[in-house]
């Protein structure tokens, strides 16, 4: 394999690629789609957040309580990111280098919080937490406030980010096998010099992938925050959750606005990932099978 | 369940698998056993009483068969614009790549307030659409929309690098032997994909299942028409009752656990299969 | 220009901040948690302005009040689960008696430590139509006519829906000298002609108002004037009909809470304020009828047009009774859309 395995259209030979008309066909097609899913939409986002100009725009951006909300948001993303990093990364390691049985239904129970409606991921920390809740009459004796406090809102967001890094990982890691591991340790190595000299170097980029999807989804997250918020202004609210009151009040543009320090900050985060994801391609070419495919 | 039974050489078995199962109880188990719990509360009549009602039931068949339709369509067109980002050259492809992944960054509600307002009749897309006949906000359709936007990452993400791995002796072994390209896309191509083409659509499937803040802005939200379960678990949650909801959530749960489980037994045995 | 008022409240709160730390022996710090529904966003803000001025004049000590907004179910709920709230603002007597109920914070005779049931302020639900009145809609018989579109939100989700719902029920009932099988194929005819239940109040207001779907929204009063003032003052009327709903959001202290915080005292002064003439005089402004008129500024009361009004209590016997027999599931809405078997 080699780099031009990227646009193999440039072998130029016919029997590996189809007829022009189809290959217009087909971008056509897929152009459309994207146009139609992701490009108009994120253009009427910021359309209406630029609706009454660039004062409001700002004005809506140094807000106090807008301020406070992307304070929020930056703890609950910088929380919950490196615990599911080191999650993923020991989760990786457990799958990938060792045998066992029930490995699909492990990694099916790490897929879960994908598949849970955002309601209810943040439902089950008030069935835990709240005052009607398993553990809410105790914490509420000792003093402790964890939903509708900024605690609940971290932990809704490892919640829903929870598969993100150790999903990149267990297909990256699982395809790069274990002999060079295991020749690190006959020549005498430590299980923490093994990780870090020999595997972490070869999944460093995957890693990266892995927390940028992750940070993306933990700043963005505005279901499951919802219901463990309380809403307080200014106090409890993350930048979703700030959009969603100036929409309330009828404040369209300012919400707009901050909802494309959302869409900025994704496309930012989305634009390192694919420099990263050059390097990454490079970095484990020869060794790896692609991401998300056990 | 999980046979603990080390067959590796490495060091770092028990506390990995450790600290694993610790972090996925602490933060995955012990709070979702608390939804079968809180479902154990309700007497089986009572339970069936909720999830077999008349309302629930045209919930479950809207909900997942919407999910269904935006998960085949995240199927075909992600499969689509991954193929044509991997082998074609198409200006601004930098650009799209990155926009992929959009829908994971962007708020649930700032989508469907976006997805409602484009496509309504006033919308930028609904004005057009609209004299066709066809209404997509406040309608069905108007969900499997949001669903579809919401699950475009999943199906790009697994194929594209499948894709790029794609080793391409074998086409061209397949060219030699006279094969079109066609059959080289369905003989060859098409099987090495599959395995990633199902992860995807079962994320993006179990993803559209349990989506609220983005559909609720354009369902429209008609009862037995266009209203989607997790509506149906916070209007139960609105009348204090809470056993109920827990009850249609643990149902959803359950579905969306047994798709993830047999897609991923699926790939697990085909990748024993492929290294054999 | 809200936002620059907002702004300036933060300097000077900072600004008086300072001063308090500077001078610590002399004032006290008091912070309360107002738990309120949506359409109060506007009064509170401005209130809680007063009300602190007011309190800093009359005892030296600082007052913040944290906001939190949302529909009034969703609120209470959280209340119930632990949001600790000093006085909860909400849109129905039922959402705080199950807050009584299922926490045991207060009584249940809540109601009864406020005058005039601890509603300061009233409402009501008018018809909020399109510029000229295309549709010629001018009381309750012509929404349920076929063609004409009606804007409400779910009354399963949205407390403001129920307050619609219960206004269109009542309505019938009295022109149809109490047949209830007449009320219910009128709501029946009426929710025929809904296209879509937005979940809450704000949600059906940016459908009506943005999309411009639908001939009529059925609205609360005070919330039918914000929409025309801040989204579209030449678009909007609004049409009174012959009988409505009075609507009474109560309010009260969140007694144990309260006092766990130390701020029992503060909390219910916040809310006898909310009765003295500068509270009373706030509510008409943000469109809320006051319950002592006379305090309120006459050009605000000219407003508000004359309805006759029923009370919840009169017609249906309580929140208890008609939310079970209205919204409960196999209620009477549930009932016009589920077949039944």
């Amino acid at each position: 394999m080699t780099t031009q395995s990227i646009t193999p259209n440039t072998l130029g030979d016919a029997a590996l690629t189809e007829p022009k008309a189809v290959r217009w066909l087909l971008s056509g097609l897929a152009l459309t789609f994207l146009i139609l899913f992701l490009v108009v939409p994120l253009v009427a986002v910021f359309v209406q957040a630029l609706e009454k100009g660039v004062d409001t725009y700002w004005a809506a951006i140094i807000e106090p309580d807008a301020l406070a909300a992307i304070r929020l948001t930056l703890i609950a993303a910088g929380v919950s990111v490196p615990l599911n990093l080191v999650f993923g990364i020991a989760a990786a390691w457990a799958i990938t280098k060792f045998k066992f049985r029930g490995k699909a239904f492990l990694i099916t129970l790490i897929d879960l919080p994908f598949s849970v409606s955002p309601v209810i991921s943040g439902f089950i920390y008030v069935l835990l937490f709240g005052l009607q809740g398993w553990l809410g009459p105790w914490l509420k004796a000792h003093d402790i406030q964890l939903i509708f406090a900024v605690p609940g809102i971290v932990l809704a967001t490892i919640f829903v980010t929870f598969p993100f890094v150790a999903r990149e990982l267990i297909p990256l890691m699982q395809a790069q096998g274990t002999e060079e591991e295991e020749a690190a340790l006959v020549l005498g190595a430590s299980g923490w010099q093994i990780f870090f000299r020999v595997t972490l170097p070869n999944v460093i980029w995957g890693v990266l992938y892995g927390v940028i999807l992750c940070n993306a989804r933990a700043m963005g997250e505005f279901g499951a925050v919802s219901v463990v918020s309380g809403h307080i202004r200014g106090l409890t609210n993350t930048l979703p959750l700030h959009v969603e009151i100036l929409y309330n009040e009828y404040n369209f543009a300012a919400a707009f606005a901050v909802a494309t320090l959302l869409a900025l900050l994704a496309i930012l985060t989305l634009v390192a990932k694919a420099l990263l994801e050059k390097k990454v391609r490079h970095a484990v070419k020869s060794a790896t099978k692609p991401i998300g495919v056990e | 369940m999980i046979a603990i039974k080390q067959r590796g050489v490495l060091p770092g078995f028990g506390l990995a698998m450790g600290f694993t199962i610790l972090y996925l109880s602490l933060i995955v188990l012990i709070p979702l056993s608390s939804l079968l719990f809180k479902t154990a509360t309700l007497s089986w009549v009572d339970f069936w009483g909720t999830v077999a009602s008349a309302r629930v039931l045209a919930s479950f068949r809207l909900t997942f068969g919407a999910a269904l339709i935006a998960a085949l369509i995240n199927g075909v067109f992600g499969l689509l614009v991954a193929w044509v980002l991997v082998r074609y050259k198409i200006p601004g492809k930098r650009i799209i790549d990155a926009l992929v992944d959009l829908p994971f960054a962007l708020p649930t509600a700032v989508a469907g307030i976006t997805l409602a307002g484009l496509y309504s009749s006033n919308g930028w897309i609904g004005r057009f659409i609209e004299p066709l006949g066809l209404k997509i906000a406040y309608t069905p359709l108007g969900i499997m929309v949001a669903m579809t936007f919401i699950g475009i990452p999943f199906v790009v993400r697994t194929v594209q690098p499948v894709l790029e791995d794609l080793e391409k002796e074998l086409e061209e072994a397949a060219a030699c032997l006279g094969a079109n390209r066609w059959q080289t896309f369905v003989r060859v191509i098409f099987p090495a994909i599959t395995p990633a083409l199902l992860t995807g659509f079962a994320l993006a499937y179990a993803r559209a299942i349990g989506e609220y803040g983005s559909v609720i802005f354009i369902a429209g939200n008609m009862p037995m028409v266009s209203e989607i379960t997790p509506l149906l678990i916070i209007t139960k949650l609105e009348q204090y009752d809470y056993a109920g909801a827990t009850a249609i959530a643990s149902v959803m749960l359950l579905f969306s656990f047994l798709i993830l489980l047999s897609i991923n037994l699926v790939q697990w045995w085909s990748r024993r299969h492929a290294e054999r | 220009m809200r936002l620059n008022s907002l702004m300036t409240k933060t300097i000077l709160a900072l600004f008086a901040f300072n001063l308090v730390t500077g001078n610590l022996s002399l004032a006290k710090e008091y912070t309360l948690l107002n738990v309120s529904y949506d359409p109060t966003r506007e009064f509170y803000k401005t209130y809680n302005q007063a009300f602190a001025d007011y309190w800093k004049e009359k005892t030296g000590d600082m007052v913040k009040v944290n906001q939190s907004h949302g529909g009034a179910g969703k609120q209470a709920r959280a209340v119930i689960d632990g949001l600790e709230a000093d006085v909860v603002t909400l849109a129905l007597a039922y959402d705080i008696d199950a807050i009584g109920e299922k926490t045991g914070y207060f009584g249940p005779d809540w109601q009864k430590h406020l005058p005039h049931n601890s509603a300061p302020y009233t409402s009501t639900i008018v018809f909020l139509v399109r510029k000229g009145n295309p549709k010629g809609i001018k009381d309750w018989d012509d929404i349920i006519k076929t063609g004409v579109a009606v804007i409400t939100p779910n009354p399963k989700t949205s407390g403001g829906a129920r307050w619609n719902f219960l206004a269109a029920w009542g309505y019938a009932l009295k022109k149809n000298g109490g047949d209830e099988k007449a009320a219910r194929n009128f709501v029946t005819a009426l929710y025929k002609n809904v296209p879509i239940l937005d979940s809450g109040a704000r949600g059906s207001t940016t459908t009506f108002v943005k999309r411009g779907i639908g001939d009529v929204f059925l609205s609360w009063e005070n919330e039918a004037f914000l929409a025309i003032n801040e989204l579209g003052p030449d678009q909007f009327e609004i049409v009174v009909p012959s009988v409505s709903i009075l609507a009474e959001p109560p309010v009260t202290v969140v007694d144990q809470v309260a006092k766990k915080h130390g701020t029992f005292e503060v909390a219910k002064a916040y809310l006898d304020y909310l009765f003295s003439p500068v509270g009373q005089k706030l509510a008409a402004k943000h469109y809320y009828r006051p319950v002592a008129p006379e305090h309120a500024d006459p050009a605000d009361i000219a407003r508000f047009p004359k309805v006759n009004l029923f009370t919840v209590g009169d017609v249906f016997g309580g929140w208890q009774k008609a939310q079970k027999t209205h919204f409960a599931d196999g209620g009477t809405f549930d009932q016009i859309y589920v077949p039944s078997r």
